[in-house]
């Protein structure tokens, strides 16, 4: 049997290297098309993965399993299930778009760039497939690295603070779940984590453990009030790095909470709950509101990305089939929209170099074909039907509406919220008059940036028409997962 | 009492001293242009220590000269460990040595004197034999550590190792003759027979114990006996800083695993308290002060007080799963240690020390490779995967944890989360930052070539640790720790 998982992880990283090899600042040509051929042949290694996925079980598939350090029983123990198979190909899809984004934008120390997201693309992809606690850990530590570098190389003015601030937020979670780890290894005899779905644990034990878990995840997800963070990222990183972050990086933490948390220490969960559904409103509804109020674009992009994973969260702890599936599914619309809504920012800042959406007005007059493109983007980020934010969104409201009507009623407050600040933006930047000389001067998106958003375009309306494909690979595991939690461990 | 003799126990012992005594006259007709003939000698000299030791490799315990020294695979790998440090000192300070007239045959030879002490603490098995061992070491490091005598710095450098060594000598000393005093040996094995049986007093024990544990500490560099560490650090020559701070390190571990373990395991609650304290002061002091230091060498003379303050995490469990933690860490510490001293002299010329954290700026654009390589040991000093220095802290914190110190595991990360602030640092200037400095980096080829692969190694061991892992479980398995 082919090892595809293996090789969606090593492809991308081996070419990575390999960029950073050959690659010479003075021939930037030749770097790019290494990466972009390293990055597509990562895409299509991961293709196998669905169409060969068995959609009827829930058990681990395409499982591999070696020794890696005897002496703590650490294995190198790969597998995807329907919660996790998608994420891969989202990921390694995100790839060859970031690739080929930068490709004339990025001027300086090209390969590098090109190596740094490359190598960031096969950690992922790790991270998403481990079976092994510590092999998990060393992929989501290790996949700091190439972003810290991202941010702070090629960023914007404010890099060094925004990138040091990613780097020790994330860290601080990350380490104390390293204590939770190895604390499960001691009363488990065992890294497997699927070994430790079936460990009883008091609750005395699930509650600081789940609190480790909680602040790994939460601050990545990110979650109300550990998302300070985001905006300066988002702001300060160059357009491909906002993308890798708000399309795959935040999934890591939504999906933590579903491998980890949930079935690990289900009473925990049940009995925090409440807490998580708290936090996951005040993101919901505030952070709407206060990207209602941002005057830079990236940053208002970034507010409702969080806003937009408060539906993850919510979603997840609700305990119904309905919630699990909308949840995952919003984060893969999520991850198609937040980058399709960077890209379209990154399109202007490379045209103005400013995301004040006070300097800009009447961009379709310049950018017709653009703000086409932008208007879809932005009706999905609203959750309009047809588009792939709906369905998502629909679905754990549904879920909510059916735990408890008022509670419903806040989530779906979000819908009017995300509309408004959504929909305003596009107003002011791309309706009325031409505002300035500047906006008089754009040019239309030139093929690159057409295909690249046509990408895009395709899998929002694809995912809002038709979800089906995507929801059946979930239905079973997510079945499954359910029932993980349903049974107490005390 | 062992009887027998069982001389070539201490071949790599004989190896190393006839190599030294022979270096020291041959250089003496050695002409200074041609100083090179003692260099190659020193190298020729370790690795011929290396081969004996690897040929005579032992996977039982055997104690020789009547039971004062004890070979078994321990001493074996962690002397090894040793001759490897030393050697890749060498490599990386030929340069450096030569651009500051100091290239000379002293340096070598002292060198390998304080290698031959190293050897001994490794291979003590009797209170005086480790004694001797340390004096010898710590001796011959005074003297390196002076051997700029015109230097103001290096000068008050070595008067304050001098002044504190020898106070903490006494210590240890004092601590010895107590425990001599209550259980009527010297021999460790006799010394923990009589603990066992509870023979003598036991407040005396345990003050004796009290001045053993700091003197150790002190060689160590553990807080609060770590004040002379940033200034020795500072003042000695580079070559020195990097010798005081890997392989003295990895034979203060041994010893203290003779002594605690071998001789002391019976009072291991009373030292195990003591550690405890001494550990988490390192950690969180270490970690805490290094953020504001603006000199490389200070900053890493900080960052080598809370590493071992981690080492002491593996220490403190009183287990050989410790034990083993301890020795990974000790071992890939003075590896990655290598590494950084190894790119602070690269990047030092000609009476140009390089040693402030600002000359790091920029350094990707002058030299991506040796931005790369420091990057390695940067994240691999805050414990990141993929680097060897993750399976470090990890072995020594899940070593707490199984022993049900999850307390201290806590204190451990929330420190190396301090921690990765300033190695962070370090990357930032290196990869954000333009150069200030835009002369090319002139290296040695060998110099090179020996650097580029410990930096490798410690990404090569992050990524398959576990050999490295399995020897050190092995070793202390071989050599009857409880």
């Amino acid at each position: 049997m082919t090892p595809y998982l293996s090789l969606s992880i090593w492809v991308p990283i081996v070419a990575g290297l390999a960029v950073l090899v050959v690659g010479r600042d003075r021939d930037a040509a030749f770097a790019r098309w290494i990466a972009l051929a390293g990055a597509v042949a990562g895409f299509l290694v991961t293709i196998p993965l669905y169409a060969h996925f068995d959609t009827s079980t829930s058990a681990m598939q395409f499982v591999e399993y070696a020794s890696w350090i005897p002496r703590f029983g650490i294995h190198y123990h790969l597998g995807v299930d329907g919660i996790s198979v998608l994420f891969i190909l989202l990921n390694s899809l995100m790839t060859v778009l970031v690739v080929w984004a930068g490709w004339e934008v990025i001027t300086t120390r090209v390969a590098q760039y090109m190596a740094a997201f490359l190598i960031m693309s096969g950690l992922v992809n790790g991270v998403f497939c481990a079976l092994d606690g510590i092999l998990f850990y060393v992929y989501f530590e290790a996949m700091l690295i190439p972003m810290y570098l991202i941010i702070g190389v090629w960023g914007g003015p404010n890099r060094v603070y925004a990138a040091m601030k990613f780097f020790l937020y994330t860290l601080l979670g990350s380490l104390l779940m390293l204590v939770a780890l190895i604390y499960l290894y001691s009363v488990s005899e065992s890294f497997e984590i699927l070994q430790w779905y079936k460990v009883p644990l008091e609750m005395g034990a699930q509650i600081p453990l789940w609190i480790a878990f909680f602040l790994a995840f939460a601050v990545k997800v990110p979650m109300w009030p550990v998302h300070t963070w985001l905006p300066d990222a988002h702001v300060e990183a160059p357009t491909g790095g906002s993308v890798v972050l708000a399309a795959i990086t935040l999934k890591i933490g939504a999906y933590g909470f579903v491998r980890f948390i949930l079935p690990i220490l289900p009473d925990a969960s049940r009995l925090l709950s409440g807490f998580v559904i708290a936090l996951s409103l005040i993101a919901v509804i505030y952070i709407g509101f206060v990207a209602l109020a941002q005057s830079d674009m990236k940053k208002l992009i970034a507010y409702s990305s969080i806003s937009h994973m408060g539906f993850v969260t919510l979603g997840f702890f609700l305990y119904s089939q309905l919630g699990v599936e909308g949840a995952l599914a919003q984060m893969l619309s999520h991850g198609f929209v937040s980058a399709a809504m960077f890209l379209c920012v990154g399109v202007m800042y490379d045209r103005m170099h400013s995301r004040r959406i006070a300097d800009y007005g009447g961009v379709v007059n310049t950018m017709p074909k653009f703000a086409a493109f932008m208007m879809l983007f932005a009706m999905a980020n609203a959750g309009l039907p047809g588009t792939s934010g709906f369905v998502g969104e629909f679905l754990v409201i549904l879920a909510a509406v059916k735990a408890n009507f008022w509670l419903g009623f806040a989530a779906a407050v979000t819908l009017i919220l995300g509309a408004a600040y959504t929909l305003w933006m596009y107003k002011r930047v791309i309706f009325g008059p031409v505002a300035n000389v500047n906006v008089a001067k754009l040019t239309d998106i030139g093929r690159r940036e057409f295909w690249l958003l046509a990408v895009l375009a395709v899998a929002v309306l694809g995912m809002g028409i038709w979800p089906r494909p995507f929801i059946d690979v979930m239905h079973v595991s997510v079945a499954d997962l359910l029932q993980t939690v349903a049974r107490s461990k005390l | 009492m062992p009887t027998e003799l069982n001389a070539l126990a201490a071949l790599p012992e004989i190896v190393v001293l006839t190599a030294a005594a022979s270096i020291l006259l041959i250089d003496l007709f050695v002409p200074d242009d041609r100083r090179h003939v003692s260099y190659w000698l020193t190298q020729l000299a370790l690795l011929v220590a290396v081969c004996v030791t690897l040929t005579t490799l032992r996977l039982d315990s055997v104690t020789a000269y009547h039971g004062l020294v004890i070979d078994d695979m321990l001493a074996d790998f962690l002397r090894i460990a040793c001759f490897l440090a030393v050697s890749l000192i060498l490599f990386y300070s030929r340069s450096y040595l030569v651009a500051r007239g100091m290239f000379r045959g002293e340096v070598f030879v002292l060198m390998l004197f304080a290698l031959l002490g190293m050897q001994v603490m490794i291979t003590g098995n009797n209170l005086l034999t480790l004694y001797l061992g340390l004096e010898l070491m710590s001796l011959s490091l005074y003297a390196l550590v002076a051997s700029r005598r015109d230097d103001a710095r290096s000068t008050e450098a070595a008067m304050k190792y001098f002044v504190l060594g020898a106070l903490a000598s006494g210590m240890l000393l004092y601590g010895m003759s107590m425990i001599y005093g209550t259980t009527g040996s010297l021999d460790l094995g006799r010394v923990a027979h009589a603990i066992f049986a509870r023979q003598g007093s036991p407040a005396l024990l345990t003050l004796g114990l009290v001045f053993v544990v700091a003197g150790l500490a002190f060689k160590l560099a553990v807080v609060p006996f770590h004040m002379w560490v940033p200034d020795v650090y500072e003042g000695a020559p580079t070559p020195i800083t990097v010798l005081i701070g890997t392989a003295p390190k990895i034979a203060a571990f041994a010893m203290a695993l003779r002594l605690l373990s071998t001789g002391l395991q019976g009072a291991s609650f009373d030292w195990q308290g003591m550690l405890i304290v001494l550990s988490v002061l390192s950690m969180v002091l270490g970690n805490l002060i290094a953020i504001s230091q603006t000199n490389i060498k200070r900053m890493l003379a900080y960052s080598t007080i809370a590493n071992m303050g981690y080492m002491l995490l593996g220490l403190l469990t009183a287990n050989r799963y410790g034990y083993s933690a301890a020795m990974f860490y000790v071992v890939t510490y003075a590896l990655t240690s290598l590494a950084s001293f190894g790119v602070v002299m690269l990047l030092s010329r000609h009476g140009f020390e390089s040693d402030r954290l600002d000359d790091f700026k920029g350094l990707n654009q002058r030299s991506p490779w040796w931005a790369f390589i420091m990057l390695l040991v940067m994240f691999s000093l805050a414990g990141l995967p993929p680097t060897v220095g993750f399976y470090a802290k990890f072995m020594v914190i899940e070593a707490a944890v199984s022993d049900g110190f999850v307390w201290l595991a806590v204190i451990a990360v929330m420190t190396s989360l301090i921690g990765a602030f300033y190695y962070l640092r370090i990357v930032k200037l290196m990869y954000f930052d333009e150069p200030v400095e835009t002369l090319p980096i002139v290296v040695r080829g060998d110099t090179q070539l020996v650097l580029s692969v410990n930096g490798l190694l410690l990404l090569l061991l992050g990524i398959l640790p576990q050999q490295l892992i399995g020897l050190c479980a092995i070793a202390l398995t071989q050599s009857n720790f409880p």
